[in-house]
């Protein structure tokens, strides 16, 4: 140390760094430098590359009620337990099925791809069980599945859905770059209400703006919207939109 | 009135209760209109603190006796002990919390009733606040205590600003406080470690901004030419983690009156995004930080000089650029593009150098006295705590390695590598540091009991053994039970089966956290006794102004 002070040679290397050391402002100018590289080489690229903005054939934003069920998967931090990320690994694509492609959570504010797997992956959930056993296991997982470790949520089905902050939540999103239309943004209410009812006057309404999107009562209760509808008709879309028979892996490779 | 007892309002003063003022109308009133009862709550607290702090800030005015203290008294520095005070409590408290919190989620894993199938107690809300307690409350106090205290010794300096640091310690625990409760009562952006809505978030940026500048100002009074390598480690991880907080919570509120906020980034940029911040909340909140506390209070403890002046800069500046490069690590075999996952394992290997660059700069110091070790449970403890730190930057480089990875992610191999960083290194570097902390701050001559430091010294020992080797175990078997097959060419378990294996490992696991939790009990009990028991005697203040080596 004291050979960087007292010496007569020019200065070395390690003494030039005095500059760093003797000034804050200098210091602060080096750090946010050097960090800066790592984060700008690896997310800038994220945005233009096409592998990661491809368009893929299936994929809409979300309905409303789809929208508001997923709000309920975040809030009650089903994340911190289930992926939503089919890994290209052979057990995970027998056991899941088709590994997740970077468009299926193209619309996914935020991305909930999860880091552990106390549970299953869901990502490709959607379909593969009934809405009922969804209901019964929400209420009562062990009744359904003995050496579940999952809490239960019975108050899912007692709430009624909040549907009127669905508009809010449909701007918000928009604002963030989810293509929803005027249209889809006018009607969100009534389109929530429809998915969950055939035979609601905004019913047709709803088919043209989601083509192919689910349409029922999902929780056995038809009267109200609960929570539990939303979660389920959430769960029940996961991964399902894209069609795998035609969709060309050759395309974009990754 | 009394004109005369009236010193009249700083500008500073003036500024704090005014914006008080402002803020405790707007919360108040955002409380009136919000239909959301979590939101509405959260406000009165706002509108409660504000209302405080103007009638606080207010009374100063009033109060003769407040007149801003003088920076130096004798030629000595007149040090700013009272923030510092409050966060090691606050630390000590919330570190409690975390631990119980912990023990409480880890028992239902094992026992999945004790979810009450009630929303605000179920596994999904309590994780986050576990994470956010022992992270931003336990370890972000003990970060705020130490470099506060840190950045006034070694630049024999008080601390800048009056309000200000107060501001900074009180504005975070009632941020911690904004956060934890939000998590119960399901106000979560649903990013982990980064779980807070954007009204926390942009308070929690205030207090941010407030905590660095009164970081630099006390380096801009100091008296020594350089600055001390604690304080660069400091200086990293304050605006890093500034950075990362702002880029990982870019939200779009739904509007001022409702909690919720979409984030601007989606799907697989939101995901780079996250681990980005999440990757570097530990590289610079849980490491770079907490260096910062090994640079002083190991040197000052084991009475030696940093091993080499030459080792910190090389790694420190080859630590902060290379953590940032790590994240990708989190994604391995995502839909992330690979070279991207390469670039993210590929640092991360590298990594490895520098990590041990600053155990080795730790470790070494201890170079001439490690008989202390014997004798000195605190020093033992932060030694031990380095060593944890050599130990679990050398199992994230190998779990970095794709092919590893493909086994150890999404199982509790993570939890407990996560878990021999944050109770090993983390968790024992701050209970050395506050060990030093009380009787320094409290002016006592020495803590009140050794003999229950070694006591939490075992307990907690054995409870981090017993954790990450049951967590290596159920990691590991889970992992290869997924991917296992019959020889007919079938997956040979059902995901429930692989479930129902990991439940002996869950209960030594919650085993090993209720023996850290113990542990720390002890050390509140011996804290708690050092600042009040008569019989341990205080320290002449003269002792205390004794110049410590500067770097």
């Amino acid at each position: 140390m004291t050979d960087l002070t007292h010496s007569h040679k020019k200065p070395t290397l390690w003494a030039r760094h005095k500059i760093f050391e003797t000034n804050s402002i200098i210091m602060i100018i080096g750090v946010l430098i050097v960090i800066s590289i790592g984060g700008l080489v690896e997310i800038a690229p994220l945005f233009y590359l096409s592998s990661t903005i491809e368009r893929v054939q299936g994929m809409r934003p979300y309905t409303p009620l789809e929208l508001a069920g997923r709000e309920i998967y975040v809030r009650e931090g089903c994340y911190n337990c289930h992926s939503q990320m089919v890994r290209p690994l052979r057990d995970e694509i027998e056991r899941y099925g088709p590994y997740s492609l970077a468009a299926e959570s193209m619309y996914d504010k935020p991305f909930q791809w999860g880091s552990k797997r106390t549970g299953p992956d869901l990502a490709r959930v959607g379909g593969k069980y009934s809405d009922e056993w969804h209901v019964q296991h929400f209420n009562a997982p062990r009744a359904l599945v003995p050496q579940s470790i999952m809490p239960g949520y019975p108050f899912l089905a007692q709430r009624p859905l909040d549907a009127d902050h669905i508009v809010g939540a449909m701007q918000a999103n928009r604002v963030g770059g989810v293509p929803y239309s005027d249209e889809q943004i006018a009607n969100a209410v009534s389109d929530l209400r429809a998915q969950h009812d055939p035979e609601h006057p905004g019913a047709e309404g709803f088919q043209r703006r989601y083509p192919k999107a689910l349409q029922r009562d999902f929780d056995g209760d038809p009267r109200t919207v609960t929570e539990a509808d939303a979660l389920v008709a959430y769960l029940q879309m996961l991964g399902t939109l894209v069609d795998f028979k035609v969709y060309d892996n050759k395309a974009n490779f990754r | 009135m009394a004109s005369k007892a009236l010193r009249g309002l700083t500008s500073a003063e003036v500024g704090a209760a005014t914006t008080a003022a402002l803020l405790f109308f707007v919360c108040l009133i955002v409380a009136g209109m919000t239909d959301h009862s979590g939101y509405a709550f959260h406000m009165v607290i706002f509108t409660l603190a504000s209302g405080w702090a103007f009638f606080t800030v207010i009374n100063r005015g009033f109060d003769p006796e407040s007149a801003p203290p003088p920076r130096t008294i004798d030629g000595k520095p007149n040090y700013n002990m009272g923030p510092i005070k409050v966060a090691t409590i606050a630390a000590m408290g919330w570190g409690i919390a975390g631990f119980l919190v912990g023990l409480v989620i880890a028992l239902q894993l094992a026992f999945p009733a004790l979810n009450f199938d009630l929303p605000w107690t179920n596994f999904g809300r309590l994780r986050p606040l576990h994470t956010s307690a022992v992270i931003f409350a336990f370890g972000g106090n003990v970060l705020i205590a130490t470099s506060l205290y840190v950045v006034q010794r070694t630049c024999r300096a008080r601390l800048a600003g009056e309000l200000a640091p107060w501001f900074v310690v009180l504005g975070y625990n009632l941020f911690i406080v904004i956060a934890g409760t939000g998590y119960l009562l399901g106000i979560t952006q649903g990013k982990e470690y980064a779980e807070p809505e954007w009204y926390a978030d942009l308070f929690l940026t205030t207090v941010w901004v407030t905590y660095l500048l009164v970081f630099l100002g006390t380096i801009w009074r100091r008296d020594e030419p350089h600055i001390y390598v604690a304080n660069w480690f400091f200086i990293g991880f304050i605006v890093t983690i500034a950075v990362l907080h702002l880029g990982n919570n870019a939200a779009i509120p739904v509007s001022i009156l409702s909690p919720k906020s979409y984030i601007i980034w989606s799907g697989i940029q939101d995901a780079m995004f996250q681990w980005w911040y999440g990757h570097n909340a530990v590289g610079f909140f849980l490491t770079a930080g907490f260096l910062g506390i090994m640079y002083y209070f190991i040197p000052k403890r084991a009475e030696r000089p940093v091993y080499s002046y030459r080792l910190s800069i090389i790694h420190f500046w080859s630590l902060i650029f290379m953590y940032i490069w790590a994240g990708p690590h989190h994604l391995h075999y995502t839909a992330l593009p690979d070279w991207a996952q390469t670039l993210g394992m590929t640092f991360s290997i590298m990594l490895w150098m520098p990590s041990w660059g600053g155990m080795i700069n730790g470790l070494m110091t201890l170079s001439g006295a490690w008989d202390r070790l014997r004798t000195d449970p605190v020093l033992r403890m932060m030694v031990v705590s380095v060593a944890f730190y050599g130990m679990a930057t050398f199992e994230g480089p190998l779990m970095s390695i794709k092919a590893v990875n493909a086994l150890s992610h999404y199982t509790d191999w993570t939890i407990g590598h996560v878990h021999s960083g944050a109770l090993g290194w983390v968790g024992y570097i701050s209970f050395g540091a506050i060990y030093c902390l009380v009787p320094w701050l409290w002016k006592k001559e020495r803590l009140y009991s050794d003999r229950l430091v070694e006591w939490h010294f075992w307990i907690s020992t054995i409870g981090i053994v017993l954790y990450i080797s049951a967590m290596w175990v159920s990691g590991i078997m889970q992992g290869l039970m997924w991917r296992a097959y019959t020889n007919l060419g079938f997956l040979e378990y059902s995901f429930v089966e692989t479930v129902e294996a990991m439940h002996p490992y869950y209960v030594i696991r919650a085993l090993g956290g209720l023996l850290f939790l113990c542990g720390a009990l002890i050390m509140a009990y011996n804290l708690w006794r050092t600042i009040v028991d008569p019989a341990v005697r205080s320290v002449a203040v003269a002792r205390q102004s004794v110049p410590m080596a500067a770097e």
